[in-house]
């Protein structure tokens, strides 16, 4: 017990050291929390996909589109249950800092594909009815202060014109990954229109969402689709959702190693600054060490003592981090949304910063614990300073 | 009268393992400082040396990237016959219609597919590029389906290499030949013969038309008659300002990335100065009472303790710099968010990096070391006498 208090009294003994190494490892920490969330946040397009969903794309890349016509030979392969196609549109509202993602599907076949995407029955139906209408998701809507029966002009960089659509429903995701901030609009509107516009361009899609009854077939069945249209013109790649969806993550790969480099290193930097704390905390009191050692403590008591000392220190900062970290990311959010649909703090980052914390602890603390245990008394009692 | 710089310079040798720790801390922050600046600086470098100045690029009205991008024949023709492109040496204009389409390759560190591009183009395409020329094998021949591959793509790519050939279309696409594009983004690509690749693709448009002017000065005449021309409908970049805009996205997203990250950072850096400032100025007490005793003033004592802080952040600065001067050697390889393809760049470092770099370490270690000099220089002659 009074050992306890008496590392309670060390770990305090500079007031103002001891505060600035936790704010030091709380920043620290908040920091890597914050840098796990972005990572987190690259991600969520694959943890929100589905196992019951694949798509098919042009073998060549996604850029290429792929024949309308092969809707009807995907829908003969068994096992199939929706198929809808889509388009990835690229527009612009007003101005190319507006970004947000925006796709023509075919709404019907979509939304049976996609139960995640809550809307009312009645916009649902509005929305089905309209051949220029559109459907945006509650944070889109938030963010352009767009309501229900407004019209919205996007500016196609890839389907060249104006595209006035009017809002038609707003959905709510119904899982917290579900991205939120979409505009989906009908791909007939995009077809008739480039019918007229341009008649070699129309007839053609993106990609089709396809819908299996099993998962466990998925692979079965994605190669029977690839079957189908070998040797042709245009031959097709199908992948599960997921797969598709950690293609894109994968193509910034670079980048994401590079932030979780990062996210280490300041790790190592709180690590310096808590074992520079600690170190110089062990060096002021070598004469006390002497004076406990000659009163009979021995060396791993010793050792324990400035280990438990320096976990305190690091696990206040580690515990005012994580405390911090979900309402920082709250107000990250905002800022944020247009590039990161989804971004909220997950388990397993509180877990691993609180690790973190501990392993911080127990390093900090190693080389002064190994240096007081093998001081010589009669050494230490000779350091003055 | 300034207290001797030895004194603050000798101070930090006394404490080895302290200084280390603290410096160490600082120059991990300045190597992430100075890594992202060097790594926007190197997309910049590869996108803005990718353009020449005296070329002109027309793409579609309203489409932001080649890739977006589609011109009809006819369009591109009339294009191509302006009074303002510079003639070659065989009296042909100096212009090339190019359709640019993504094709999806293995990557050979991670296994996973990525974007290259696959730029069709017309036999004055290299002589309009004087920064491609050709590196091994030999160019392909016109009107065949042969097609040669960038340094970065045949660096970087499963199965990329001479002898090898690509499938897509219905057709092989042997590769013959290796070229050269230095740093720029040509390397990251694949070139052939727009009239083979384009029906390969299922393609009736080209992507853009690229022309070399008789003279810089022209390019405003030229933008003018395409851009007036109501059957065109298409925009007129410089090409040089063209590659740089496909930066911006990228550029700003790793700057505000690194800078926001390390403005994180450099708080725990300041904190971790400012505690080893607070206990070298704890453990000197009596020193600075004798030296406030021989005559020495407060304002000298503040810049002698602000100096030591500063030499211990330009110490962390330095270190962090020559870490990150050895990424120069490195390339980075990632997909473009703006064009969705395929680029490697090196991390480029320039001067105003490094100084910017050393003048932040040198801003942690005045923060960190400002209130422990204000102590030091705050004391009490008599009672600092007293502690010794």
């Amino acid at each position: 017990m009074l050992l306890i208090r008496l590392i309670f009294k060390n770990a305090f003994r500079h007031r103002l050291r001891s505060i600035l190494t936790i704010v030091g490892v709380a920043v620290a920490l908040l920091a890597f929390g914050l840098m796990r969330t972005v990572l987190d946040a690259w991600h969520a397009g694959v943890s929100a996909s589905s196992a019951n969903r694949l798509v098919t794309r042009n073998a060549v890349s996604l850029t290429q589109p792929l024949p309308y016509a092969y809707k009807g030979r995907i829908r003969q392969v068994s096992g199939i249950s929706a198929v809808a196609a889509g388009n990835w549109f690229g527009g612009v509202y007003l101005d190319e800092k507006n970004f947000f993602a925006n796709f023509v599907v075919e709404a019907e076949d979509f939304f049976k594909l996609y139960p995640e995407l809550v809307v009312p029955p009645a916009e649902a139906k509005a929305f089905t009815m309209d051949r220029k209408g559109a459907i945006i998701g509650r944070k889109l809507a938030d963010r352009f202060h767009w309501r229900i029966g407004d019209t919205v002009t996007l500016r196609g960089t890839i389907f060249p014109g104006q595209w006035p659509m009017t809002i038609r429903a707003i959905y709510k995701g119904a899982r917290p990954d579900t991205d939120e901030t979409v505009l989906y609009f009908h791909w007939a509107y995009l077809d008739e229109t480039m019918k007229k516009r341009a008649p070699s361009r129309a007839g053609q899609t993106g990609f089709f969402m396809i819908g299996i009854d099993d998962a466990t077939r998925a692979a079965e069945i994605s190669k029977a689709i690839d079957d189908t249209f070998v040797n042709s013109q245009a031959e097709t790649l199908t992948e599960t959702e997921r797969a598709f969806q950690l293609g894109f993550v994968s193509m910034s790969e670079a980048i994401l190693l590079a932030i979780t480099a990062v996210s280490y290193v300041v790790i190592l930097i709180i690590l310096a600054v808590a074992a520079n704390t600690m170190a110089m905390s062990a060096r002021e009191r070598a004469g006390e060490f002497a004076v406990l050692k000659t009163l009979g403590f021995r060396a791993p008591l010793l050792g324990t003592m400035l280990l438990c000392e320096s976990l305190i220190l690091s696990m206040t900062g580690a515990a005012l981090a994580m405390a911090l970290l979900p309402p920082l990311a709250g107000f990250f959010t905002t800022f944020l949304a247009q590039y990161f649909p989804i971004f909220f703090v997950s388990r397993t980052t509180i877990v691993m910063g609180l690790g973190f914390g501990v392993a911080v602890g127990v390093c900090a603390a190693a080389v002064p614990a190994a240096r007081v245990g093998s001081v010589r008394i009669a050494e230490a009692f000779r350091r003055i300073g | 009268m300034a207290v001797p710089l030895s004194y603050s310079w000798r101070n930090l040798k006394t404490r080895r393992l302290t200084t280390a720790l603290t410096a160490g801390g600082m120059a991990l922050v300045v190597f992430v400082f100075t890594a992202t600046l060097m790594l926007a600086e190197g997309l910049r470098q590869t996108l803005v040396s990718t353009g020449s100045p005296g070329n002109a690029i027309v793409l579609r009205k309203g489409s932001e990237t080649e890739v977006q991008s589609g011109i009809e024949r006819q369009a591109a023709s009339a294009m191509t016959t302006r009074p303002e492109i510079a003639l070659g040496g065989d009296g042909a204009v100096l212009a090339a219609r190019e359709s640019v389409v993504l094709f999806g390759l293995t990557k050979k560190s991670t296994g996973k597919v990525s974007n290259v591009v696959i730029r069709g183009t017309e036999p004055a395409g290299m002589a309009l590029r004087p920064q491609v020329r050709l590196a091994a094998g030999r160019l392909p021949r016109p009107g065949t389906s042969e097609i040669m591959i960038g340094t970065a793509v045949a660096k970087g790519f499963a199965k990329a290499e001479i002898g090898q050939s690509l499938r897509f279309g219905k057709r092989d696409w042997p590769i013959v030949g290796i070229f050269d594009a230095g740093t720029t983004g040509f390397a990251s690509e694949i070139w052939g013969d727009a009239t083979q690749l384009m029906p390969a693709f299922g393609r009736n448009a080209y992507s853009i038309v690229l022309a070399s002017l008789r003279e810089p000065a022209l390019f405003d005449a030229y933008k003018e008659a395409i851009e007036a021309d109501p059957r065109l409908q298409a925009e007129v970049w410089r090409e040089t300002r063209y590659y740089e805009k496909q930066s911006d996205m990228m550029r700003k997203f790793l700057t505000v990335l690194g800078v926001s990250l390390t403005m994180i950072f450099s708080l725990g850096a300041m904190i971790g100065a400012m505690i080893t400032m607070y206990s070298a100025v704890a453990g000197r007490v009596p020193e600075i009472g004798t030296l406030r005793a021989i005559g020495f003033t407060r304002g000298s004592i503040l810049a002698a303790f602000l100096l030591e802080s500063m030499f211990l952040g330009l110490l962390g600065g330095a270190a962090g710099v020559g870490l990150a001067a050895g990424l120069s050697f490195l390339t980075f390889s990632t997909t473009n968010f703006q064009t969705f393809s395929e680029l490697s760049f090196r991390f480029a470092m320039t001067p105003w990096i490094v100084g910017l770099s050393l003048g932040f370490s040198l801003f942690m270690g005045v923060v960190g070391g400002f209130l422990p000099a204000v102590r030091a220089a705050r004391m009490n002659i008599v009672a600092a006498l007293r502690e010794a």
